[in-house]
């Protein structure tokens, strides 16, 4: 049975490698000189692990083969050496050592976020992101500043959905606004929340920063070849985790001012434009500070934000033009008595019962103008 | 190592899966009651019930045992053992909280008013302590050390000698004296305990200071709070040890239940110390 | 050798015997409360199995196909707590109840009434988790490490968690309380502390950093509660408070927690090389220091899981320098056993295929977490597929696999009958072979950049799914040998002598024969 076993183990064996061949084996090509760093790191590390794991293996199992009862292996009785234990104590010490040194060089090259060029604010909603090109003192001050959009998932439900629906090229991974930016410039990101934790993260960069709600953490890239390069929110953040993808699009420095030029006029003309380019409110980065807009009807702020202005529970973002149009479609009267009755995790009057249906109606109302 | 007796083995008992069966009820009544659910609070109240009368059969029959001398030598040893690890272990749940008043103090709030975050998120916002937070409009008067507080640091002070005061009586076999130590440490507890919701009241009435004051707020009451909910499992331990006491339960060279409840009492009083300094005084 | 244990002894305290369902429910003795942990936590070991087989038979394809995604991550935040909290962590309990009294020579734990206790506050617990997938809302599905704020937004289902948290970390607390008296002062005359099996000092370790850290989650999840319905501000910035302030808390515990998980498996697996190699543990005391310095180190290593959150450099320094540390002493004990090993007369019974199979497989998963201490590669790793390859590493091949190789070593003397060794090998061979299908594939997962706790992934991430998804049910249906190969064992089978194993030296081989009586060194033997 055992040979049995071995033969199996061996042909699983070849069956994940023979997969592998056509799927990929490491991290993704690096394309900053961060993540160039972290991945001949990772070779590094990964083989010096290797080489001790044959070694220390290649004894266990020369031991197993040669020092056994069955081929007539009388046991010594020897229990101790501490010259060996000593060796055996030094030696991965010196290992690691030799590891913590160029590790240390990175963490310290990943920290260093000073002079940018240019400044962006990615702030992670439940669930996308919304950019915001701030002012910088970089060199790329100007150009861009004041742009803000809100970037989603782009890949249609029924993808999702419907297995008999072919799945696109970029399944989960395109998005209906991409970040821009110029190559070769120093890339400033600055990261906040405004619900949950959600982290930023992009692979081919090297960069993984969480966002957390309330506060302001940072980090940096520099591309070198334009192109799209495609990662993943990386933190829990509710159920749609899985679906808040990043898209960066990084193009020549003429290009880019090209781009920054046409949105900024789009966001200053256009107010509400087919492409999603609101201005990101700064005020409602922090969870329980600012929790809804500052008009509106006295039942919605008093009792519907509580849910709707944050997105809590899974409630649709009041203003959130996404996740209302398709509700909004069903019509005012099926609306109004989806919030008298309450529907899934919505309760019914918003779980006040003393509110009369009328007040309730005014208050979807209310909502309904703030998001169209 | 040689024991005279065997070590005792209790007999088969139903008071822990009694015990199970009030926490059981307790864990749902309590996540129904913070849930509005109807049924809530009485589900909660039958686990209490049923917890309570858990502990005083449960108790009652450990008292049993230990009267008729079931407990040898080496058994006591087991309970200073168990008694100083279950001390541990209470220090490392306040350590908890203090560690959440450090990093609040020290990290988190000096954040918020610095760096991208505060030019960023809270412009408005001064760091410094106390303070509520960045996001909360209304103010609130800090508590001040040099009232009430350091009167309570007085009686539990004083607490400390009599109950010490009280052991003594019992190892010289003065049953007088350990009596009434042990009233004036229970009493002086109860004091403390007076004095604590006093001052909770004035918190809430004129210092608008209440758990939803941000950081000073959460960590004040959380820290206050489980220190005064130890101080009243303490103060019911010494109560029974004192009915104990007067039913002519102990000698003077085995008293471990009574000792127990003493190191409990020192530990209540050295987490009050650290409460008064880094709480109410810096 | 029949002289020493004491069914017939006249005992002067009263042992009358209840039966039926009675008998559990009331039972003071370490036996049956070994025994119904064992039990229990094979049941949560099912359940939380067969959530992870719902979290593979979704991730089978791109697409979302069974699950809406809020319950896919109740799955995952379900299965992760059910097999930490309900299965891995009890089940040592387990081994420590039926063990160290018999291998210190102790007639019971130290507190026998307690220790039922400890037991029977599981089962309540089990109940408001389960419970919790019933409530409107559903479970918590913020994860295992419930970070706030996500875990602030749940639903009722989050509360039932907590307070399951909380009652289980009294239980702990309770148990290792006992563990720890038991140890320190019930020992046999003449078993000084460093004449204790292997298995023991583990234990006594494990306690002690049990102690210290479940009041730490206690104090974590409390806070939760608080900012849930208390209107306080621990984890939210608007009141002076930090969501990073829950993760420093959480994993205080957290990375001491993985080594509760690993310790006493290291324990198992020095009593068992040593029986098959016929050849004393190598380094005893080396081993009793390494075992100490992991546990000391692993009070400063616990930011090593929030490398992402943007600390200081100076912190990711520190907590890296930390963490690579913790592989000299691990490394000093896989050497050690190797040597145990080396010039060994070796036989290859299931307990030693386990055990051999666990050094093999759990030392790649150590690797693993070394590269994943290295800062800047976790930071490209973190949250991804190669954190739950490097974890399924040590936690099934590590702790389970051990847990699998000291049923099989102690089986004999729990039920005095031996188990098939047909059958345990087919179970060894399918586990190990099933267990690398599943994992192995996940690294290169993870490395390519699939995050973790995603209902749906892309389609450059589809062959290796679907590997590890046939993997998963694979070694799922394996374990049904490992169940089989129990209640055949305790239903009958071949007589199993009071030593059967060679090697094996410590009181409960030597000195009881098997099954271990239900009353064992009611007077204590006397060690050399
Ligand atoms: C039994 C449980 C267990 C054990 C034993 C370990 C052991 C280790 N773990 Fe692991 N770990 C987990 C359970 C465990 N871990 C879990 C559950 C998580 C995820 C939690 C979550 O997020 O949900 C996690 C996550 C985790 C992370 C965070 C990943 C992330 O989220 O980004 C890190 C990072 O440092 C880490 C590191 C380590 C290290 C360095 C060890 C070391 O102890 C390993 C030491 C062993 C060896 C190194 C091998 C043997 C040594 C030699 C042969 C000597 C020679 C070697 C050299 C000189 C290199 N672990
Ligand atoms: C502590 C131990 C432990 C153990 C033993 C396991 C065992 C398994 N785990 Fe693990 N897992 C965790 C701890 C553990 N896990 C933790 C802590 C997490 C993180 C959670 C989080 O992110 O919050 C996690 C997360 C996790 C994920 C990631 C989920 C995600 O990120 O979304 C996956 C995915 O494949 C997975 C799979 C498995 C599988 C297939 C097994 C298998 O080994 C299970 C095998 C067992 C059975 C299948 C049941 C027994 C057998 C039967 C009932 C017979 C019948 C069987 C059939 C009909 C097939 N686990
Ligand atoms: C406890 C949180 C909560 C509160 C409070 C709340 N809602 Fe909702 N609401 C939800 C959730 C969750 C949904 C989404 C339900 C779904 O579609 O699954 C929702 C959906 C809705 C919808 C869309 C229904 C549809 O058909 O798609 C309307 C309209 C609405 N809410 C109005 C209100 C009004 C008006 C109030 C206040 C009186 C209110 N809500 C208060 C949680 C809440
Ligand atoms: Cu946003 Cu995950
Ligand atoms: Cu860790």
């Amino acid at each position: 049975m055992k040979k049995l076993s071995l033969v199996a183990l061996a042909s699983a064996t070849a069956l994940c490698s023979g997969v592998a061949v056509a799927s990929r084996l490491g991290l993704q090509d690096p394309e900053t000189p961060i993540a160039r760093q972290i991945y001949s790191l990772h070779s590094l590390i990964l083989w010096i692990c290797v080489v001790i794991f044959v070694a220390v293996f290649g004894m266990m199992f020369y031991a197993i083969l040669k020092h056994r009862k069955s081929v007539g292996h009388k046991a010594a009785q020897f229990h101790e050496s501490t010259t060996v234990e000593i060796i055996w104590t030094i030696i991965p010490f010196v290992i690691l050592m030799g590891m913590a040194y160029p590790a240390t060089k990175t963490v310290i090259d990943m920290k260093d976020t000073s002079n940018p060029d240019l400044t962006i604010k990615a702030t992670g909603y439940q669930w996308k992101w919304g950019y915001e090109y701030v002012k910088g003192e970089g060199s790329l001050t100007g150009v861009s500043d004041g742009i803000a959009l809100l970037s989603s998932l782009a890949t249609p439900m029924d993808q999702i959905y419907d297995p008999k629906v072919q799945k696109g090229e970029n399944y989960l991974l395109e998005v209906d606004n991409e970040m821009v930016v110029p190559i070769n410039k120093k890339i400033r990101i600055l990261t906040t929340a405004n619900d949950v934790i959600h982290a930023f993260w992009v692979p081919a960069f090297g960069v993984k920063q969480d966002a957390i709600p309330g506060f302001i953490r940072d980090t940096w890239f520099k591309v070198e070849k334009a192109g799209i390069y495609r990662g993943q929110c990386a933190e829990l953040c509710g159920k749609e985790h899985g679906f808040m993808p990043i898209v960066v699009r990084a193009v020549e420095e003429d290009e880019f001012k090209a781009w920054a030029e046409k949105h900024k006029t789009a966001a200053v003309a256009e107010p509400a434009p087919a492409v999603q380019v609101a201005a990101v409110d700064t005020t409602t980065a922090a969870p329980a500070a600012a929790a809804g807009p500052v008009d509106g009807k006295k039942t919605y702020d008093g009792l519907c934000a509580a849910c709707h202005g944050m997105g809590i529970a899974g409630a649709p973002k009041t203003g959130d033009k996404g996740a209302w149009s398709a509700r909004i479609a069903q019509g005012p009267a099926t609306l109004a008595k989806h919030a008298i009755e309450g529907i899934r995790a919505m309760p019914a009057k918003g779980g006040n019962p003393a509110l009369s249906d009328a007040e309730v109606t005014a208050a979807v109302e209310h909502m309904v103008g703030l998001s169209k | 190592m040689q024991h005279a007796q065997p070590y005792y083995v209790p007999s088969p008992s139903y008071w822990p899966i009694i015990g199970s069966i009030a926490l059981l009820f307790m864990g749902f009544g309590a996540a129904f009651v913070m849930n509005d659910v109807a049924a809530g609070p009485w589900v909660l109240i039958l686990g209490l019930a049923i917890l309570f009368w858990m502990m005083f059969g449960w108790f009652g029959t450990v008292a049993r045992e230990s009267e008729a001398g079931k407990y040898g030598p080496q058994e006591d040893i087991s309970f200073r053992w168990s008694m100083s690890w279950f001390i541990f272990s209470e220090v490392m749940f306040f350590a908890a909280f203090f560690g959440a008043l450090f990093y609040m103090r020290v990290l988190s709030v000096p954040d918020l008013g610095s760096g991208a975050t505060g030019e960023y998120l809270w412009s408005s916002f001064k760091a410094g302590w106390p303070v509520s937070g960045p996001g909360i409009e209304e103010t609130f008067r800090p508590m001040g050390a040099w009232g009430l507080p350091a009167l309570n640091t007085a009686l539990l002070l004083t607490s400390g000698v009599t109950v010490t005061w009280a052991h003594w009586a019992m190892k010289v076999g003065n049953r007088f004296q350990l009596n009434l130590g042990l009233f004036l440490t229970i009493a002086l507890g109860v004091l403390f305990l007076f004095c604590q919701a006093y001052e909770y009241a004035e918190a809430f009435h004129e210092y608008n200071l209440t758990l939803e004051m941000g950081a000073y707020g959460a960590t004040f009451f959380m820290l206050t709070g489980f220190h005064g909910f130890h101080v009243t499992i303490g103060t019911i331990m010494l109560i029974v040890i004192l009915f104990r006491c007067l039913s002519g339960h102990f000698k003077p060279e085995h008293h471990f239940a009574f000792e127990a409840v003493s190191w409990y009492w020192h530990f209540v009083d050295v987490v009050w110390l650290m409460l008064f300094v880094l709480v109410y005084w810096l | 050798m029949e002289a020493v244990h004491g069914h017939d002894h006249a005992h002067d305290h009263d042992h009358h015997h209840p039966t039926g369902i009675t008998r559990w429910l009331t039972t003071t003795n370490h036996k049956d409360i070994g025994t119904m942990y064992l039990w229990f936590s094979f049941a949560m070991f099912i359940s939380g199995g067969l959530l992870a087989l719902g979290i593979r038979a979704e991730l089978f394809q791109p697409g979302l196909q069974l699950w809406r995604p809020e319950f896919f991550n109740q799955l995952t935040t379900m299965h992760g707590l059910m097999m930490v909290f309900g299965a891995i962590m009890p089940a040592f309990v387990g081994f420590a109840n039926w063990q160290i009294p018999l291998m210190i020579g102790a007639s019971d734990m130290a507190f026998a009434r307690m220790n039922n206790f400890s037991f029977w506050l599981l089962p309540p617990a089990a109940l408001l988790l389960i419970a919790s997938f019933f409530v409107p809302g559903g479970a918590t599905g913020a994860g295992w490490t419930l970070y706030a704020p996500l875990s602030i937004q749940q639903g009722m289902g989050m509360d039932l968690a907590i307070f399951a948290v909380h009652i289980m970390g009294a239980s702990s607390i309770m148990g290792s309380i006992n563990i720890i008296t038991t140890i320190l002062n019930m020992r046999a005359p003449g078993m000084t502390l460093m004449k204790m099996p292997l298995f023991v000092w583990t234990w006594l370790i494990t306690a002690y950093l049990l102690i210290a850290v479940m009041p730490v989650l206690a104090g974590a999840v409390t806070m939760l509660l608080t900012d849930r319905h208390f209107g306080t501000n621990f984890f939210n910035a608007a009141g002076g408070g930090d969501p990073v302030l829950y993760q420093h808390v959480f994993w205080f515990f957290g990375h001491p927690e993985v080594y509760i998980m690993i310790l006493p498996a290291f324990g198992i697996v020095s009593q068992i090389i040593p029986a098959f190699a016929r050849k004393p543990l190598f380094g005893y005391s080396s081993m009793v220091y390494a075992t100490a310095s992991i546990a000391i180190l692993s009070f400063i290593v616990w930011a090593h899981h929030m490398f992402v959150t943007g600390m200081p450099a100076a912190g990711q320094l520190f907590f890296m320098y930390a963490t690579m540390l913790i592989a000299v002493p691990t490394g000093v004990k896989v050497f050690n056993w190797v040597a145990t090993m080396w010039k060994g007369s070796m036989t290859f019974e299931t307990p030693m295929l386990f055990s051999v199979g666990f050094l093999f497989v759990f030392t790649m998963g150590g690797f693993t977490g070394l590269i994943l201490a290295v800062t800047p590669v976790d930071i490209q790793l973190q949250d991804t597929y190669y954190v739950v390859a490097h974890f399924h590493y040590v936690l099934v091949a590590g702790s389970l696999f051990a847990l699998f190789a000291g049923t099989y070593f102690w089986l004999p003397k729990w039920t005095g009958n031996m188990y098939s060794e047909t059958l345990g090998k087919l179970h060894f061979w399918c586990s190990m072979i099933f267990f690398n299908i599943t994992f192995f594939v996940m690294h290169f997962l993870g490395l390519a950049g699939m995050p973790r706790r995603i209902p749906d992934y892309s389609q450059q991430f589809a062959d290796f799914n679907m590997i590890a998804s046939i993997g998963a049910f694979g070694f799922g249906l394996s374990q049904l040998i490992f169940l089989v190969a129990v209640v055949k064992c305790i239903r009958g089978g071949e007589k199993a002598p009071a030593n059967p194993w060679e090697g094996a030296d410590t009181l409960e081989w030597t000195h009881l024969p098997s099954p271990a009586p239900y009353h064992s060194f009611e007077t204590p033997p006397v060690v050399k």
